[in-house]
């Protein structure tokens, strides 16, 4: 086996790497015929630009990007590992291999995200910081680098949601943020999102969005991918450094998709199959599912031109899923070009078939992930079927799942005495 | 009439046009279009029906309590298109704002041809902007419809200039930065942002009118406003009469009084 060469850098690549990046005004896929864009009111305009500049700066800047690496490294345990999943290998008939985003400093991905976004923060001479959350997990990771940058901040959550994650609502208020329960629309994350938004129309001056995913006006769906982008290049390089070749296929779930496009950045010009899966919920079929891409109905939400659940009137559908972490009607806008264009292919895996990979993993691998990275679980297991006993898997393992314990007890029939309740996992 | 004359009007009566805001669909259908009416009775020159729209990030709680209460009544994208035929065919001139995606999705031809043909004057784009708006402009232009871009305190002078040029009707200056609602006193943003905007519009050598908006609930904020732009644009302060008197004739009564008082503010100055 030979080692495939990088060769990011190489001029002859540079168009073809292009083709899947945004425009200076973040369309993706050709201005206003593509995706993303910039649906915004006017007095956010002047803030998204001073963001767009500061962002663009700041990437070129090794004084910004050095620091960057080095608070991922010593803050959040970064690079995260790539491990090689024996057993469950075994069971599927291919190398799975498990990119550890579960392990990282407030476990998941999202800390990528808030430690790019809060230095930057800084870097702009902003002094506070507000958030949208719907699990809690990017306001838990939000809260963590306001507290590691001692910066003001304020976290947006549905009130619904706040009863279902009391746990990460209580993280937060430890770390000294203030949890803010928004009761409009259907009190979950979009609800969230649009009184952040409603926050920062008034506040811009002196406050920074830490928006939670690679969704939203440009910059932020090309920028949150510049901060997680990091999982994909680690990767890539762990899987040539120890098996000499790249992996045949890659996957992730994707909500708004920010773990997702973090994994596939690296990977848009290489020989590899792209999987994202997105929340099937009770199944695509009964129309009670987060499986935006699927439903391919094309709109405008939360500024970007992208894939949206609407009805008739272009009103926002509620999304369903077992995981609040994918549970969003949008997906982020380079998402919805790379399944347009055909590079990455996107289907839907269902509440049943995540929670069977969630036991799956616990007991194979000694795993409990999020039933978000669950989803990718499934899916990536279900495309390997067809895979050779060398091909890879790589799997981005996008957090841990002791925040999902209650959602577990409750599908599982756990915790009660040993009745047997282990019986329908096997 | 136009919005454009009715503008002219109320100059040539050396006042400011008063534009009057309800959405669509609320209480209910007719509800809001004998609400309208009375509104037009009482004396608003331009009349701005809201779209409901499921994620309006500019409004606040009094509008979007509102909203989601015409959207829970099942109210639709055509009927805010019977509520603008009712309107318009008292001869006020009716615009309607709206969040983007209900037209994207409508179709925006579509719908251009379609308030055209309702005897809508034009469109209010909150959350669309002219640099995004290319096949808005297009639509309008071709259906002959107003174009009515938002302007803020913080918009560089580049960014007002570029809205500006977009505009035909009006065109809107937020007097805060913030959300819709009420509020106790008025803006001390909002001078300012009016001087730059006049003065863009005088090197574009237009006539286009400067309306103020946000936060604007009575006769006196209303006379303060008018005395430095040409229109005054109420919005929450007019819902919360709706909201506020379950009672139908009440509701009317005190939409009746609110116009009253504010039309009597905008001679005032």
């Amino acid at each position: 086996m030979t080692a495939q060469e990088p060769g990011l850098d190489r001029p002859d690549r540079r168009d073809e790497r292009r083709r899947w990046d945004a425009d200076e005004h973040g369309w993706f896929g050709g201005a206003n015929v593509g995706w993303g864009g910039r649906y915004m009111p006017e007095a956010l305009v002047a803030a998204l630009d001073e963001l767009t500049v500061a962002w663009q700066e700041a990437m070129s800047d090794p004084a910004f990007t050095d620091e960057f690496a080095r608070i991922c490294r010593e803050y959040a345990g970064l690079p995260s590992p790539l491990y090689e999943a024996t057993r469950l290998s075994e069971k599927v008939g291919c190398r799975v291999l498990l990119k550890r985003e579960d392990l990282n400093h407030t476990g998941a991905h999202k800390i990528r995200n808030v430690l790019g976004q809060a230095l930057l923060t800084r870097r702009m001479g902003k002094a506070r910081v507000i958030a949208e959350t719907g699990a809690g997990q990017h306001g838990v990771a939000s809260a963590t680098a306001a507290a590691y940058f001692g910066l003001d901040c304020t976290v947006y959550m549905g009130s619904v949601d706040m009863k279902r994650q009391a746990l990460n609502v209580a993280r937060m208020q430890l770390l000294g943020t203030k949890v803010v329960p928004v009761d409009s629309g259907s009190a979950t994350l979009k609800d969230a999102i649009n009184e952040a938004l409603r926050d920062w129309v008034t506040t811009v001056d002196h406050t920074a969005y830490l928006f939670g995913t690679a969704a939203g006006p440009h910059p932020f769906p090309s920028m949150v991918r510049d901060f997680t982008r990091g999982i994909g290049d680690e990767a890539r390089a762990q899987c040539l450094e120890r098996y000499g070749v790249l992996p045949r296929g890659i996957a992730a779930c994707v909500g708004g998709g920010s773990n997702a496009i973090g994994l596939f950045t690296a990977f848009l010009d290489d020989d590899v199959e792209i999987y994202g899966f997105e929340a099937g919920g009770d199944g695509f079929e009964t129309g009670r599912h987060a499986a935006t891409i699927m439903a391919g109905d094309r709109g405008v939400l939360h500024g970007a031109r992208t894939y949206v659940l609407q009805d008739e009137d272009g009103q926002t559908i509620e999304s369903h899923s077992i995981s609040a972490g994918l549970d969003y009607p949008g997906v982020g806008p380079q998402h919805a070009w790379l399944a347009a264009s055909g590079r990455a292919s996107y289907t839907a895996v269902t509440d049943a078939e995540a929670m069977e990979a969630l036991a799956l993993l616990s007991r194979t691998e000694g795993i409990i992930p999020a039933v978000e990275s669950a989803h990718a679980v499934a899916g990536a297991l279900r495309v390997a079927k067809d895979y050779g006993p060398d091909d890879i898997m790589l799997i981005n393992l996008s957090g841990r799942g002791d925040k999902d314990m209650d959602t577990a007890i409750g599908w599982f029939h756990l915790g009660a005495a040993d009745d047997g309740a282990a019986e329908p996992l096997s | 009439m136009t919005v454009g004359t009715a503008f002219e009007k109320a100059r040539a009566d050396e006042r400011a046009a008063l534009v009057g805001y309800l959405p669509a669909g609320f209480p209910s259908v007719d509800g809001a279009i004998e609400g309208l009416r009375a509104m037009v009775d009482a004396g608003c020159d331009v009349i701005e029906i809201g779209l409901p729209y499921s994620d309006p990030v500019m409004d606040g709680p009094t509008v979007q309590t509102a909203a989601q209460r015409a959207l829970d009544g099942g109210v639709r994208t055509r009927d805010v298109l019977r509520t603008v035929e009712a309107v318009a065919a008292t001869g006020t001139p009716t615009v309607v704002m709206t969040y983007w995606n209900p037209i994207d999705h409508y179709g925006v031809e579509r719908f251009a041809a379609d308030l055209a043909s309702a005897g809508g004057a034009g469109l209010i784009t909150p959350d669309l902007t002219p640099d995004s708006g290319g096949e808005w402009i297009a639509a309008a232009d071709a259906q002959g419809l107003d174009k009515i871009f938002l302007v803020s305190p913080s918009s560089t002078d580049e960014r007002i200039a570029m809205t500006t040029a977009a505009c035909r009707g009006f065109v809107y200056a937020t007097a805060v930065m913030g959300v819709t609602g009420a509020r106790a006193t008025t803006s001390a943003l909002a001078p300012p942002l009016v001087a730059r905007t006049r003065t863009t519009i005088q090197h574009q050598n237009r006539d286009l009118p400067v309306a103020v908006g946000l936060g604007v609930s009575n006769g006196s904020q209303a006379a303060e406003i008018a005395s430095y732009a040409d229109g005054v644009i109420v919005g929450s302060a007019f819902v919360r009469c709706v909201l506020d008197h379950d009672d139908r004739r009440e509701a009317l009564t005190a939409l009746t009084t609110l116009t009253h008082d504010l039309a009597e503010g905008v001679r005032r100055a």
